[in-house]
């Protein structure tokens, strides 16, 4: 076992019963290098001080609930090891969303972002007695946007959505996405349409800090551009 | 004090609280109250599979899936509603497909199914492939397909509202009381229909695969209003977990090839299970992977075995096996293809061990993985309060927190998906046709109170133990004495433990006093859950005088037909003592025999 070592983690706190502005706290922890920041969090939050608050649930980076600004950027808290966040680890919440409580922020306009997407499977023909056939190579046009877990971490990284809260973002360009280019699909022209607006898919500077936010590894660029590509188009390609 | 007023109210929004949903909704006035958003149940966190006799790689049949299940239960599980179960699997897993669930695909369009323990073509007795997947995240797939088809339903929900108790009156449901998350308010929810699918608790032992989140809240509700729970000493173990952390490593990687070796470099599965060798069924090989250890044969004479899936290895043993390909030659992977099938399984290993399984084998030890016990309820999801099968009128339970019973001593691997969606279906359907036929029950005298008593106890109780020291405490003694292998003794010292634990928790301090996102105070609470849980647990499995699937003890290494082929009821009484009584168990087809693999 590798030695346990110190570090101080600083948070960026808030909690608007009783703050009258954010404020940084600083706590002093003896981790072991794999331990993750949501267990250095946990330490905090069990023996020091319980009035922290931070969402976390699975605690192994498939549920989405621990995005936050992890040293500057946008990560899941139950993703970062210890010994790759280092002796002096900042935390604050995500930027973009009203803050409810410490790492806690509203998620609210986030989910409906999605919803403006028409985030469900529209397939009007009746249903076969069996599957709806699908060939793998066309499973595989939309898998990859299929790994998105709503943790939010893209959207909040975007400068654009910093610039204009009412940008759809990239969380629900992914989801726009998944259904797309879902071969069983009948929807996509309508979807292609609610992200040709505005507010849509154009609003996309091609900064692409998702890429690098999404802890789900998603090619956001690139699903980002095939949804360009198909409202110039007209077509998905199949 | 905030009033609702809900036909059916559903608690949990996992698979089970969903599939409910959706079919509830339709056919009454329906609110989802969950503690998590939606997305956040720990359903998003199954790998490999969902089970179902589609047949679309080899033959297969619903009988064959019922016998393995069955078989796989150590005959405690109830025929009837197994058969229900698997027979019902193959037209719900298309459902889910219609849905738009982005199933695997076989190359001529169809639903890719893989192998999985336990799971058997009946006549040969070799592993069928039975699971149906999406690479290794079906259930993140299931997940947001179902609350997908919420939305598109509109569905109302209630979330991150946590429900702290159920009110009954005149000997039948009148609703719950939620704590309102953001704001520290309670909310009255008046209705006719109560579904619990709360999901499990895995948290109360050290090693989990399971969520923080999974602390009991619905069971631990229910036995604190003087109903049973059934079956808690079956509690599954998993042989595969990350070393350590218990992070699940689905046994999709064994369906896939993948093998268990130990210190000496042996595939030790061979001697435990000769004909299906690392696709026993998960009691069978938690239990060889500890005789390994105990024998000092772990890795380094460590408390791990290692889980190889490196392509040469698997490809080697396919080739020893006699594991064909389709094209009848002697079945050959690639890493290119396991990363594909097992890509978040590749990425958690690379995350959390810094190791890359294509070239090194993966440290695991068996880990708390699934509840078989829990609130007992008819096959049509009804929970049931008596022996007899008495029911509580409106009360419905679905999902891990539901013992139906479809999976006995031990479930297999891709049945509690399957469970979520038959039973969540059921529950909804039932819940639509009661609050037709049903008027209201007026709320009881008391709703609200006794919840705010309890939480105003918590909150200035003048006492200064810390509620998660007192949690950690428990779950090494649970692990220590209610693990794997039990005895008398370990058992009776678990329970000593707890009860001193219990007693402690009394003097709790609280350090959160606000009213915005107190977690402190919430937390504190599931601690008191998850204790009575591993109390009325351990109370089970010392009752339990034999050997059965995931209750395996050193002092009654059999299994006992003559006097234990019965369900354990265990009740608790106003006086926290505890009464235990017995359920026979349904048999149709299928009479207890031997277990072999
Ligand atoms: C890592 C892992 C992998 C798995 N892989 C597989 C697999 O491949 N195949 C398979 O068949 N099974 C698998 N399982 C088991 C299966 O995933 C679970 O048993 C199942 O998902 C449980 O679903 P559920 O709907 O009962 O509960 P959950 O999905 O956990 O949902 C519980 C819900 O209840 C809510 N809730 C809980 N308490 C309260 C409260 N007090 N108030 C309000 N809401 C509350 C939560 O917010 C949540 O929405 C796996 C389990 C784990 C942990
Ligand atoms: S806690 Fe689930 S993603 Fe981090």
């Amino acid at each position: 076992m590798a030695e346990t070592f110190r570090a101080t983690i600083r948070i960026l706190r808030y909690n608007p019963d009783v703050d009258k502005k954010p404020h940084w706290a600083e706590y002093t922890v003896e981790v072991e290098p794999t331990d993750r920041v949501i267990d250095a969090l946990h330490q905090i939050k069990w023996f020091q001080d319980g009035t922290l608050a931070v969402r976390r649930s699975c605690l192994h980076g498939v549920c989405g609930s621990d995005a936050m600004i992890i040293n500057g950027r946008n990560a899941l808290a139950c993703k970062v090891l210890m010994k790759n966040a280092g002796t002096m680890v900042t935390v604050e919440p995500l930027r973009g969303f009203r803050v409810i409580k410490d790492l806690v922020v509203d998620m609210e306009p986030f989910f409906e972002k999605y919803r403006s997407i028409m985030p469900y499977f529209i397939n009007n023909d009746p249903p076969p007695p069996r599957e709806r056939y699908q060939s793998p190579e066309d499973r595989a046009r939309f898998d990859d946007t299929t790994k998105c877990i709503l943790c939010a971490a893209c959207t909040t990284s975007c400068p654009s959505f910093w610039a204009n809260p009412k940008y759809v973002g990239p969380s629900a360009i992914v989801q726009a996405h998944r259904f797309i280019f879902d071969s069983r699909d009948q929807a996509w022209e309508e979807r292609l349409r609610i992200l040709a607006d505005r507010d849509g898919v154009w609003r996309c500077r091609s900064v692409f800090n998702c890429v690098e936010a999404c802890p789900r590894e998603i090619n956001i660029k690139k699903a980002i551009a095939e949804v360009q590509q198909a409202i110039l188009t007209g077509s998905r390609g199949f | 004090m905030n009033y609702h007023k809900y036909e059916t109210v559903i608690v949990g929004a996992g698979g089970a609280g969903l599939m409910a949903a959706l079919y509830a909704s339709r056919g009454s006035d329906t609110a989802v109250i969950s503690k998590l958003y939606p997305v956040r149940s720990h359903t998003g966190a199954a790998q490999g599979g969902i089970g179902a006799a589609l047949g679309n790689m080899e033959e297969d049949h619903p009988e064959w899936h019922a016998y393995d299940t069955v078989k796989g239960s150590d005959y405690l599980a109830d025929q009837d509603a197994v058969e229900m179960m698997t027979s019902m699997a193959p037209g719900i897993v298309i459902e889910l497909e219609h849905m738009g669930l982005p199933f695997d695909r076989t190359p001529d369009g169809k639903i890719a199914q893989r192998r999985f323990g336990g799971h058997t073509n009946n006549i040969t007795g070799k592993p069928v492939m039975r699971a149906c997947h999406a690479a290794d995240r079906t259930g993140h797939m299931i997940l947001q397909t179902l609350y997908q088809q919420c939305i598109k339903q509109g569905v109302t929900f209630f979330d991150e509202y946590q429900v702290m108790d159920l009110l009954i009156n005149e000997g039948r449901v009148a609703g719950v009381v939620a704590y309102e998350i953001a704001t520290g308010e309670l909310h009255v929810f008046h209705a006719k229909n109560v579904l619990f699918a709360t999901g499990g608790w895995g948290r109360v032992w050290k090693i989990t695969s399971n969520a923080i989140s999974y602390t009991g809240d619905g069971a631990a509700i229910v036995l604190r209003k003087g109903l049973p729970l059934e079956d808690l000493e079956f509690f599954q173990f998993h042989p595969t977990g990350i070393y350590k952390m218990g992070i699940l490593i689905t046994e999709g990687v064994r369906g896939e090839g993948g093998v268990l070796i130990n210190n000496e470099g042996e595939r030790f599965m061979e001697k435990y299970a000769p004909t299906v060798k690392d696709l026993a069924s998960r009691d069978v090989v938690s239990r060889a992977i500890y005789l390994e250890i105990k024998a000092g044969r772990g890795i380094n004479g460590q408390p791990y075995v290692y889980l190889d899936v490196r392509p040469e290895t698997v490809n080697k043993y396919f080739e020893k096996d006699g594991v064909l390909g389709p094209d009848g030659k002697p079945k050959r992977v690639t890493a290119e293809y396991l990363l594909k099938k097992l890509p978040d399984i590749i990425d958690f290993c690379k995350t959390y061990l810094g190791i890359d399984p294509m070239k090194e084998p993966i440290p695991v030890q068996p880990t708390a993985h699934y509840a078989m016990g829990g609130i007992p309820t008819t096959k049509f999801t009804e929970v049931i309060v008596a022996p007899d099968n008495t029911i509580m009128p409106g009360l419905y339970a679905a999902g891990e927190t539901a013992c139906v019973s479809v999976h006995g001593a031990n479930r297999l691997g891709t049945n509690s998906l399957l469970d979520l969606v038959v039973f969540g279906k059921i529950a909804g359907q039932r819940m639509a046709e009661f609050a037709r036929e049903n008027d209201w029950v007026p709320l009881p005298k008391e709703t609200w109170e006794p919840v705010q008593a309890e939480l105003d106890r918590l909150l200035n109780n003048p006492g200064n133990e810390n509620p998660y020291q007192i949690r950690a405490e428990m779950q090494e003694a649970m692990n220590d004495g209610v693990g794997v292998f039990r005895t008398e003794e370990l058992m009776q010292q678990a329970l000593d433990k707890i009860r001193e634990l219990k007693e402690r928790y009394k003097h709790i301090r609280v350090m959160d006093k606000g009213k915005r996102f107190n977690q402190d105070l919430l937390e504190a609470w599931e601690v008191g859950n998850l204790l009575d849980i591993a109390e009325a647990t351990t109370v089970s499995a010392l009752n339990r005088k034999e050997s059965r699937g995931a209750h395996s003890r050193d002092d009654y290494p059999k299994r006992d037909d003559e006097n234990w082929l019965k369900h354990t009821l265990i009740y608790r009484e106003a006086d926290g003592t505890f009464r235990i009584e017995y359920k026979p168990v349904v048999i149709t087809k299928w009479q207890p025999k031997e277990r072999v693999y």
